[in-house]
Formats: structure tokens, C-alpha cells, sequence
């Protein structure tokens, strides 16, 4: 691996994570001024124009805040907690294509940190690591709240990974390779939710459950538990939480794209909207590399609304029927979902 | 050269992780310390071009196996002054002996016998297709006395555990 | 360090790992950590499976390992709600007082 390979991946890390980090802070003026249209009423609109620097103000409020450790508090794992929810939150992000290839410096660079051929499963593997931050965090703060909300949470989050997995099949199935990149490059022709729409649905709602996004907000539900489990976090380990479910929806948004909706393949009729503006698209160029990444920043930016929407238009459910709903009607779905795609691929359907 | 590198960085890891899960006091520290131990098997795995097994490792053991342990622990009310570390282990010095045997023991086994001393270079490894044809051919049978054990263990959990 | 990377390195680091393994089982009262040592002793084994698995070339290795972690996740489930009643017993997990059947 030579310096100019190793420069390469570096910067594409750098890259990727400063997006990823400072799409946090839009994300967060979204969900403010988005929820006050849903709701009739003003978002923040005091700091700069549109209340566009309120995340700016969040921040330094969070820098200068005191950050409070209960005394009863253990001294090893109520720091670790914050770091053991955003590291795997942050690292999933690595296996995504966001572009096919550009060409720079005589080499063809693929627009994604890590191509690994068991991408889907990495990205299974950290999702599921997620639960040990909210685990530690419930248990280490020593108050009775904090513990209730981890346990809801984690028995939640461990019941619909296995609907997310389940659901995770039917695509595996029908692109017939764990890889991220392959399977957008499948996805040319059709997008995958015409062939896989039982999946998309189940996917998307397990999605759900596993970013503790309302519906499925009763492990930190204000008016239930305080706060759940980040009851006893103050300051800067309360923002580490906070990016970090963040980030694991920008994650889970971007793998919905991959999946289900063409990854960076190009939204119809950008081409010629492209031609008409005049940036140059024959194949390989960096005008069509650029308008792949524009494709699927539109797209994450679409589910990333959708999760928004969604949580301030639904009520919460309401804990045993959160259950019985992820284990008694979407874990079957998603295994009918199974059954019906091995029909159809034996039958010569798809 | 990079394989090296890794290995010993993972390795010592990996025992110093090990180390501190027997080592702890507290039992979900060393639930921690056992999650970064796999995490450290993990990368070994793929060090040695496993990468099915590497994510099946983090999937299944760091990421529902150590759940459920610490689960366990949080649901029980565990008084640490009970459990008084390593002054009332009875026959000390016996087990020690034994232990510096076996492990003695094991490492002349290793050394003692002549393995080829270098990885064939043009070893790659399996890929997932590969793997599942097996399983689906020649280990079918044990493949779906797995599912039934996977059964048993469910059922077998449930009613245990439950109150009567 | 000075030498490459061998059939003999794994199998030395698997056998560290489970002599720390035995070492939790013989040495611990606490009834979780023994169970702790005993999956580190599972997962040291895994380790020896996957390095003779490469070095040999043969992919029935890594189908046992596989057999292996399913196994000991059966095991954990099952040995975890073994000792959530016996808690709720005796109140204790020191392996010392659950001598019930002894003398």
C-alpha cells in the first residue's frame, strides 16, 4: 500500500466523518424548525437568519455547561457510555458507497472508505454494538430511572435487531452478494423496493426501533422516565449521546438508500437537467461523480425528513405493545417476506 | 509485514483484556473488559482472512451473548461485599501449581511439534458462498440439530427463569 | 517480532487465553465471572480452529467454529437462567454457598 493510497483513505475518512459530524447540527435545526411547521408555531428564530446559528449556540452551551458526575455514580463506566454509543454509530458509516469512481491523480478512487465483501454484515455488527452505550449508561448512573429506561431500551433495540435482520434477507437474497457496492451497482435498471417492498416496510420500521426515534420512544419518553437512560448526563456526554443517535439515523437513512432505493444512482431526469445547466457527464467524469453524491445526499436528506416527520406526527406506543408488535407481527412478516423471495427467485419470477 | 503488526498489537489486547475479566471486582466491568476481547478476536479473525466469522463474532458474541450477561446482572441485585475476590478462594496453592502445569503443558505440545513455519502466501480465504455450501451439504445434519438446540435452549430458558 | 507470523503464534495466544480462562474458573467465587472465563475458553478454542483452518486450507475450521459460537450462545441463555433462580433461592452467587447437595 503505497503513501499516495494510505493519503487517499485518510482524506476519505477525514472527509466522510466532518460531513457526517457537521450534518448534525442541521439535522438538529431541521428537527426544530421542522416540528414547529408540523406543529403551528415558530422554531428558533432569534439566532441569525432563520435561527440558522441555533445549533451554533447549542454548542457553545454545551462546551461551556458543567458537566456533572454523580457522586454515586461509577467512576470507569459513566464516562465510557457516551463513547461505547457514538463510536459504533460513527464507524458504520465506512461500508456505504456514497459515488461509484473518480479519477484523480491517474488513479480510479472509489467513493467509499472500506469495500468489504461482507459489507451488510459489518454493518448488522456495529449497529448492533449500539446497545452496550445505553446499557452502561442505565447502570453506571445509579438512579432508578436511568435503569429503567436502559432496560426498556436495550430488550427493544435487542427484539427489533432481529426483525431488522430477518428483514435484511429478502434484499441478500435477491442481490445475491453481501457487498454495498455491488449492490448498487445492481440497482442500475430498477431500484430495489420494486422487488423488495415487504422488505422495505419491515426495514424501515425496525429502523425505528433500533434509533429509539418515536414512535418507539419510550426509553427516553420525557413525560415517562425523565429522561431514561441519560437521565444523569449533563453537558458534553449528554451531546455525545445526542450525536450519536444522530448519526445512527444518518446511518440507517443511508443504508435504506443503498438498499432499497439505488444507493448514488442517479435520480431520473438529473441528466439532462445537468446537460441544460452544461457540467459535462460522459462516463467517469468528475461532473458525474459529483452528481451521484448529489443524488444520494438528496436522497439520505428525503428519510432523514421522513424520520422527522414521522416522530412529530405519532403518538408513542406504549411498552408491551412496542413487544408484541416486534415479535409477534414484524418478525413473521419478515419471514414470510423470506419465504415468498425464495418462491419467487426458484420460480424464475425475479 | 502489516499482518504482524496487527497480530501483536491485537494479541496483546486481547490477553491484557482477558486479564482484567478475571481480574475485576466488579462483574459487569469484566462484561466490558470480555466485549473488547472479542472485539480483539474479531480483528484476529480477520487477520487471518475470516471475515464471515470476524462479523458472526461481533453479531452474535459481543453483540447479543454479552448483552444477555449483562442484562443478567443488571436484573439481579448482586452485593459485591459477598463476593470477597481472592481471600477466601479455598486450595490456593494447589490450583496455582496446577494451572502453571497445564499451561506449561500446552506451550511444549505447541513448540514441540513441527508446523511448517510460514503461512502459504497464496492462501485467501473462503468466501461466504463457499462456507454455506458446506454447511448445506455436508454438515446439514448438524446445521439443523443446531436449530433445534437453539429450540431447546429458548424453551428450556423461559421456563426456568420464570416465577412460579 | 522477528520472525513472521506462524502456525505457532495462534496457537500460543489461544493457549494463554484459555489458561486465563481456567485461571477465572478455578479462581473466582463469583458465579457470572466463572461463566465469563468459560465463554473466554470457548472463544480461545474458536481462535485455534480458525488459525489451523488457514493454515491447512481447509474450510471445515471455520463450519466448526460456527457450530461452536451457536452452542455456546445455547449454553449462556440456558447457564444465565440457571443462575436467575438459583438466586432467587439462596440469595447468593458465591459458588462456596451453593453446597446444598454436599455431605
Amino acid at each position: 500500500m503505497t503513501l499516495l493510497d494510505f493519503t487517499i483513505l485518510a482524506a476519505k475518512v477525514v472527509l466522510v466523518m466532518s460531513v457526517l459530524l457537521s450534518t448534525v447540527p442541521i439535522l438538529v435545526w431541521v428537527e426544530r424548525r421542522g416540528s414547529a411547521f408540523i406543529q403551528d408555531r415558530l422554531g428558533p428564530n432569534l439566532v441569525g437568519p432563520f435561527g440558522l446559528l441555533q445549533p451554533l449556540a447549542d454548542v457553545v452551551k454545551f462546551l461551556f455547561k458543567e458537566d456533572p458526575i454523580p457522586i454515586a455514580a461509577h467512576r470507569f463506566l459513566f464516562p465510557l457510555a457516551p463513547l461505547c454509543s457514538l463510536v459504533p454509530a460513527a464507524v458504520t458509516f465506512a461500508a456505504i458507497p456514497f459515488g461509484d469512481t473518480i479519477d484523480l491523480w491517474g488513479k480510479t478512487i472509489t467513493l467509499q472508505i472500506a469495500d468489504i465483501n461482507v459489507g451488510l454484515l459489518y454493518i448488522v455488527a456495529f449497529g448492533s454494538l449500539g446497545i452496550y452505550g445505553i446499557l452502561l449508561a442505565g447502570w453506571s448512573s445509579n438512579n432508578k430511572y436511568s435503569i429503567l429506561g436502559a432496560l426498556r431500551s436495550s430488550a427493544q433495540m435487542i427484539s427489533y435487531e432481529v426483525a431488522l435482520g430477518a428483514s435484511l434477507i429478502g434484499p441478500l437474497m435477491v442481490y445475491g452478494t453481501f457487498s454495498l457496492r455491488e449492490m448498487v451497482h445492481l440497482q442500475a435498471s430498477h431500484w430495489g423496493i420494486l422487488l423488495q417492498p415487504v422488505a422495505f416496510i419491515t426495514f424501515f420500521i425496525s429502523a425505528f426501533a433500533e434509533c429509539n426515534r418515536l414512535p418507539f420512544d419510550l426509553p427516553e419518553g420525557e413525560a415517562e422516565l425523565v429522561a431514561g437512560f441519560h437521565t444523569e448526563y449533563g453537558s458534553m456526554k449528554f451531546a455525545l449521546f445526542f450525536m450519536a443517535e444522530y448519526l445512527h439515523m444518518i446511518t440507517i437513512s443511508a443504508l435504506t438508500v443503498t438498499l432499497f432505493f439505488g444507493g448514488w444512482q442517479l435520480i431520473p431526469g438529473l441528466v439532462p437537467l445537468a446537460q441544460w445547466i452544461g457540467v459535462a457527464t460522459y462516463p467517469t467524469s468528475i461532473g458525474l461523480s459529483l452528481l451521484q453524491v448529489f443524488s444520494f445526499t438528496l436522497k439520505i436528506g428525503f428519510f432523514l425528513w421522513l424520520f422527522i416527520w414521522i416522530r412529530w406526527t405519532f403518538p408513542r406506543f406504549r411498552y408491551d405493545q412496542l413487544m408484541s408488535f416486534g415479535w409477534k407481527i414484524l418478525i413473521p412478516v419478515a419471514l414470510g417476506n423470506i419465504f415468498l423471495t425464495t418462491l419467487a427467485i426458484y420460480l424464475k419470477w425475479i | 509485514m502489516w499482518h504482524d503488526i496487527i497480530f501483536w498489537i491485537l494479541a496483546v489486547l486481547c490477553v491484557s483484556c482477558a486479564l482484567c475479566v478475571v481480574w475485576q471486582r466488579n462483574p459487569v466491568v469484566s462484561a466490558v473488559f470480555l466485549v473488547g476481547s472479542f472485539l480483539a478476536l474479531a480483528g484476529l479473525y480477520l487477520n487471518l482472512s475470516a471475515p464471515f466469522l470476524a462479523a458472526i463474532q461481533v453479531i452474535i458474541y459481543a453483540g447479543a451473548i454479552m448483552v444477555l450477561f449483562v442484562f443478567v446482572m443488571m436484573l439481579l441485585d448482586l452485593h459485591h461485599p459477598l463476593d470477597l475476590y481472592f481471600r477466601f478462594t479455598k486450595l490456593k496453592f494447589p490450583k496455582l501449581i496446577v494451572l502453571l502445569l497445564f499451561s506449561w503443558f500446552l506451550c511444549t505440545l505447541i513448540l514441540a511439534t513441527a508446523f511448517p513455519l510460514a503461512a502459504p502466501q497464496t492462501s485467501q480465504g473462503f468466501t461466504i458462498s463457499q462456507i454455506a455450501t458446506l454447511l448445506f451439504s455436508k454438515y446439514a445434519f448438524p446445521f439443523e440439530l443446531t436449530s433445534l438446540l437453539l429450540l431447546i435452549a429458548m424453551v428450556g430458558g423461559v421456563v426456568l427463569a420464570k416465577k412460579k | 517480532m522477528i520472525s513472521p507470523i506462524g502456525y505457532s503464534h495462534y496457537l500460543i495466544l489461544s493457549a494463554v487465553l484459555f489458561t486465563i480462562g481456567v485461571f477465572g474458573v478455578l479462581f473466582r467465587r463469583n458465579l457470572i465471572i466463572i461463566f465469563m472465563s468459560i465463554e473466554l475458553m470457548l472463544n480461545s478454542v474458536n481462535l485455534a480452529l480458525v488459525a489451523i483452518s488457514k493454515f491447512t486450507q481447509n474450510p471445515d475450521g471455520q463450519i466448526f467454529v460456527f457450530f461452536v459460537i451457536t452452542v455456546a450462545a445455547a449454553e449462556a441463555a440456558i447457564g444465565l437462567a440457571i443462575v436467575i433462580s438459583l438466586f432467587r433461592h439462596k440469595q447468593t452467587i458465591a459458588v462456596d454457598d451453593i453446597n446444598l447437595m454436599k455431605g
